[in-house]
């Protein structure tokens, strides 16, 4: 029996220790946001957190990743600065690395509130995007960091249709957001 | 914590309706869902015609006959129906068509498939009319109960409106009653100047969906019972099994079966890693036998003989060959593209729930009539009893347009094999080394120029497989042995040359190719866009100059020449150790310019800064998604350009994953423009045309930075000092 926290939750799982995190996550815990793409710590489909840290799953034996805090897309709040930014930035097109993405990105700036384009390419250049959304990730992460540091001053992800939300309650989702996201 | 969660069996199928941002994307999961759901709303449910459903909750689901794979249709097509029927977007539902004859592409008639950058072309009239009639029923309605001239009502955001009662009830209130009228014979459309959605850049309905990760796709689905397969497939292409050991995968505690099947050996378990696992331990014999083993420098060989002769003619204006003869300047030169894999991020899957009187697929299709009708000929079951059901695409690049559907066939015998639900799942490697890829092209090209520096003969000699050969799509797209893909972008340039022939071998090889996002244009472009360039140098002239010279009659092509050389300050100075290069080609009926900014490191590496980038593509139904789409087809070429090739050794694909097969990444990433250009002319595809230009651009900007003409690609460090030295002799 291996147990895990994911997300804040524990977890039992009845599964072969040497099985990868990722597909334990996918399949025995069926949060599929983290995602197959190479299976060889090439791509960062599968990109969550351990500990805070940016961490390809597909290269974590689940047996090492028991007694760590694990998230996954999942655990991380929609109203979280750097989705705002992906939505306001239109950035997914296939979306099936996005999820790789937004996990880098986020413990990115955890790390580095404000990065500089070096620090994008040198975070983000393990994450591959087939159909090229690379220019519009980047610029969600410096709206992202400039939201972060503005406390959601920069919101303006509303959907099509969707009502303005108060901005004190958005100030606080902010807050809220920033203390989950940071290094746990 | 939130305490725990024993997870040892449970139904994830469950994410059915998916919450998205205000738009909720509907998938039904399972049969039984969708059916109950049918039959619950059937009764007072407007459902005018086959693309739109009104509930009376108010509820509008939009069912769309394309596959999303990352070119927006589910975004811009209903802007089409929105544009005439002015709905609330927070009520709007997407579902995917199941297949049906209404939902057959409106060109290609018999199939419904996405392909070809034609969706929003295909269905610019009927996803309008269609929003049209709607909106004339709801009105006829209103005006009916309320006794007034129809004329006199309106329509706005969900709700059917008589201003001068004060009177409006929403769509939903309407629909028992305007499901009981006949649809009008035929609707007058918006005229472009009261468009009101159309051109707008509307935010992608799927983006939050896919940014917070409860977007599905085939890889996604889950179902009670359901098994996963990982098949062994040979080493070579038609390689068969002569005899196989299937103790040590069997032995792999959660293994269910092992079963040979038509294209290799499948093992089926109780999760990926374990089928992955066991079917790795798995010991198979093949056969080769009878087999001539591709080999990239035999093919390579092979096809240079062929292209020193002419082949089947595909254009032939004047004497080329005499024009030629009689040339004050003549140039030649040979290029040569290699085989490339599609490799969309999300790989190849496939999920058959079969049984003995029906079939359920959930895949992310390209070609869903020619998957269903595959899947009913392996499972022995009526077409109408095999349902496909379509989830999102991780990528598709016409990887998923596979004309003999092969991942759904082998995922259907599979399922016939072990009478069980199961997920056929490829892995990386699967994918890069399972075949269908763009193929290997060499070209001979040599043109004539006169003494004032005038193209007077263009001769244009191809060596390649067909993509069409041997499948249904042959007798259409092949005439007077002439496939048209092989040559498309090479037998229609644009330029004023009197004397052109373009010439066609084509190869029989045992490599399975298919069509890669720009087709043939993905070769062609880079061809015939490097050898324009090498013309006007060859008699000193600016690149650029030269081809507006050859461009008098075709004003589209000069007007996105035109805007990305001013826009990229073409000509002007830049930063040190920077060149331009620039192409121009026209693909699925939409013209596209592009400049890149290039340098040249000591080692060979290229590195391209900025690329600019300007698109005729008709009428713009969303702009963002226009840029997005040019944005994406310069990454995907740029990664073809530098990186990318399959090549064979004994047969032997000798490539694996990420790493021997890269992909652009970040560091890579350059700066990107896009310019459209306003048009009142019908929309044509922007899904593909992104591509074919950027190949010839970074070419012709390294060989203004180095003076090394790269007629190879990809553009590795390698090939570039070896072209650097060439150049320097």
């Amino acid at each position: 029996m291996i147990s895990l926290e994911v997300n804040g939750n524990k977890y039992d799982v009845e599964v072969n220790p040497d099985v990868p995190l990722l597909w334990v996550i996918r399949e025995h815990l069926g949060l599929t946001a983290t995602k197959y793409g190479c299976g060889a710590a090439q791509c960062g489909a599968c990109m969550v957190h351990i500990d805070g840290k940016a961490e390809k799953s597909c290269q974590v034996l689940v047996k090492d990743a028991q007694g760590k805090k694990i998230t996954t897309l999942e655990g991380i709040p929609q109203d979280h600065p750097v989705i705002k930014a992906w939505l306001s930035g239109n950035v997914p097109q296939c979306g099936y690395c996005q999820p790789g993405q937004v996990m880098t990105a986020i413990a990115l700036l955890n790390e580095k509130s404000r990065p500089s384009d070096d620090d994008i390419d040198d975070s983000m250049s393990g994450t591959l995007c087939r159909c090229g959304t690379y220019h519009r990730i980047r610029r969600a992460i410096h709206k992202a960091s400039a939201m972060m540091a503005e406390g959601g001053k920069h919101d303006r992800t509303r959907t099509e249709g969707e009502k303005p939300k108060k901005k004190k309650t958005r100030r606080k989702r902010s807050k809220k957001t920033k203390a989950k996201g940071g290094k746990q | 914590m939130k305490g725990i969660i024993n997870m040892t069996r449970r139904d994830f199928l469950k994410t059915g309706a998916l919450l998205g941002g205000g738009l909720v994307l509907g998938f039904s999961l399972t049969p039984q869902e969708s059916s109950g759901e049918a039959t619950a709303q059937a009764a007072a449910t407007f459902a005018p015609n086959a693309f739109i459903r009104i509930a009376p909750d108010d509820s509008v689901t939009i069912i769309i006959n394309k596959a999303e794979m990352g070119q927006g249709v589910y975004t811009a097509l209903p802007m089409l129906i929105a544009e005439e029927l002015s709905i609330d977007w927070k009520k709007v539902l997407i579902e995917a068509a199941p297949v049906a004859p209404e939902y057959n592409h409106t060109e290609w008639k018999y199939i419904q498939g996405t392909g070809g950058s034609s969706s929003i072309r295909s269905s610019w009239v009927q996803f309008r009319k269609a929003g049209a009639s709607a909106r004339i029923m709801l009105v006829a309605a209103a005006a009916e109960l309320w006794h007034v001239d129809p004329a006199a009502c309106r329509v706005k955001r969900g709700f059917v409106i008589h201003d001068s009662s004060h009177r409006r009830l929403s769509f939903g209130k309407l629909a028992d009653k305007a499901a009981l009228l006949t649809p009008p014979k035929d609707v007058e459309l918006k005229q472009p100047e009261y468009f009101t959605v159309i051109g707008k850049p509307m935010r992608r309905v799927d983006a939050r969906d896919k940014t917070t990760g409860t977007a599905v796709f085939g890889l996604d689905i889950k179902s009670p019972g359901m098994l996963t397969a990982v098949v062994a497939r040979p080493p070579v292409f038609g390689g068969r099994v002569k005899s196989f050991n299937p103790e040590k995968a069997r032995a792999v505690e959660g293994v269910k079966a092992v079963v040979q099947i038509d294209s290799g050996i499948a093992v089926v378990a109780d999760h990926f890693w374990t089928a992955k696992t066991a079917r790795d331990a798995l010991e198979i014999v093949w056969d080769e036998s009878g087999l001539s083993l591709p080999d990239t420098e035999a093919l390579r060989k092979q096809y240079d003989g062929l292209a020193a002769a002419q082949g089947a003619a595909a254009r032939r204006d004047g004497d080329a060959a005499q024009a030629f003869a009689q040339a004050a300047r003549q140039i030649s030169a040979e290029y040569e593209v290699p085989y490339l894999a599609h490799a969309p991020m999300e790989t190849l899957n496939c999920f058959v729930d079969l049984h003995s009187d029906r079939c359920d697929i959930w895949t992310g299709t390209q070609f869903q009539t020619v998957d269903r009708d595959a899947a009913a000929r392996v499972s022995g079951l009526a077409h109408e009893q095999v349902k496909i059901h379509t989830t999102y695409l991780g990528g598709g690049f016409g990887r998923r347009a596979n004309p003999l559907s092969d991942f759904v066939t082998e995922a259907v015998n599979v399922a016939k094999a072990v009478q069980q639900p199961v997920k056929t799942v490829w892995t990386r490697e699967d994918d890069i080394k399972g075949g269908y890829y763009r193929p290997m092209w060499r070209d001979r090209i040599s043109a004539g120029l006169d003494a004032e520096g005038k193209l007077t003969s263009w001769q244009h000699t191809i060596v390649g497989q067909s993509i069409v050969a041997g499948t249904s799509f042959e007798p259409m797209m092949v005439k007077n042995g002439i496939d048209s893909t092989s040559v498309e972008g090479a037998d229609d340039i644009p330029y004023a040359i009197a004397n052109i022939l373009v010439s066609l071998h084509t190869t029989k090889i045992g490599v399975p190719v298919q069509w890669w996002r720009s087709v043939g244009h993905s070769h062609t472009a880079f061809v015939v866009e490097t050898f324009i360039d090498e013309a006007a140098h060859a008699v000193g002239k600016d690149p650029y100059e030269f081809r507006r010279g050859l461009l008098a009659k075709q004003p589209r092509h000069k007007a996105v020449l035109d805007l990305v050389a001013q826009k990229s300050r073409w000509g002007e100075q830049l930063k040190a150790g920077r060149k331009q290069g620039m192409a121009v080609h026209k693909s699925f009926n939409s013209y596209v310019a592009q400049t890149a900014e290039v340098s040249v490191s000591k080692e060979g590496a290229v590195r391209v800064h900025k690329v600019v980038c300007a698109v005729d593509c008709g009428r713009v139904v969303n702009p963002d998604i226009v840029k997005a789409q040019m944005e994406s087809g310069i990454v995907f070429g740029l990664s073809a350009a530098l990186f990318g090739a399959i090549t064979f050794k004994n047969g032997r694909v000798e490539q694996n994953n990420f790493y021997d097969y890269p992909i652009l990444r970040m560091k890579d990433m350059p700066e990107v423009e896009v310019h459209i250009i306003k048009s009142d002319e019908p929309p044509t595809g922007v899904g593909e045309p992104g591509v074919p230009p950027i190949a010839p651009a970074v070419a012709n900007a390294v060989f203004a930075a180095t003076g090394a003409r790269l007629r190879q690609l990809p553009m590795t460090a390698d090939a570039v000092l070896k072209a650097i030295k060439t150049a320097q002799k």
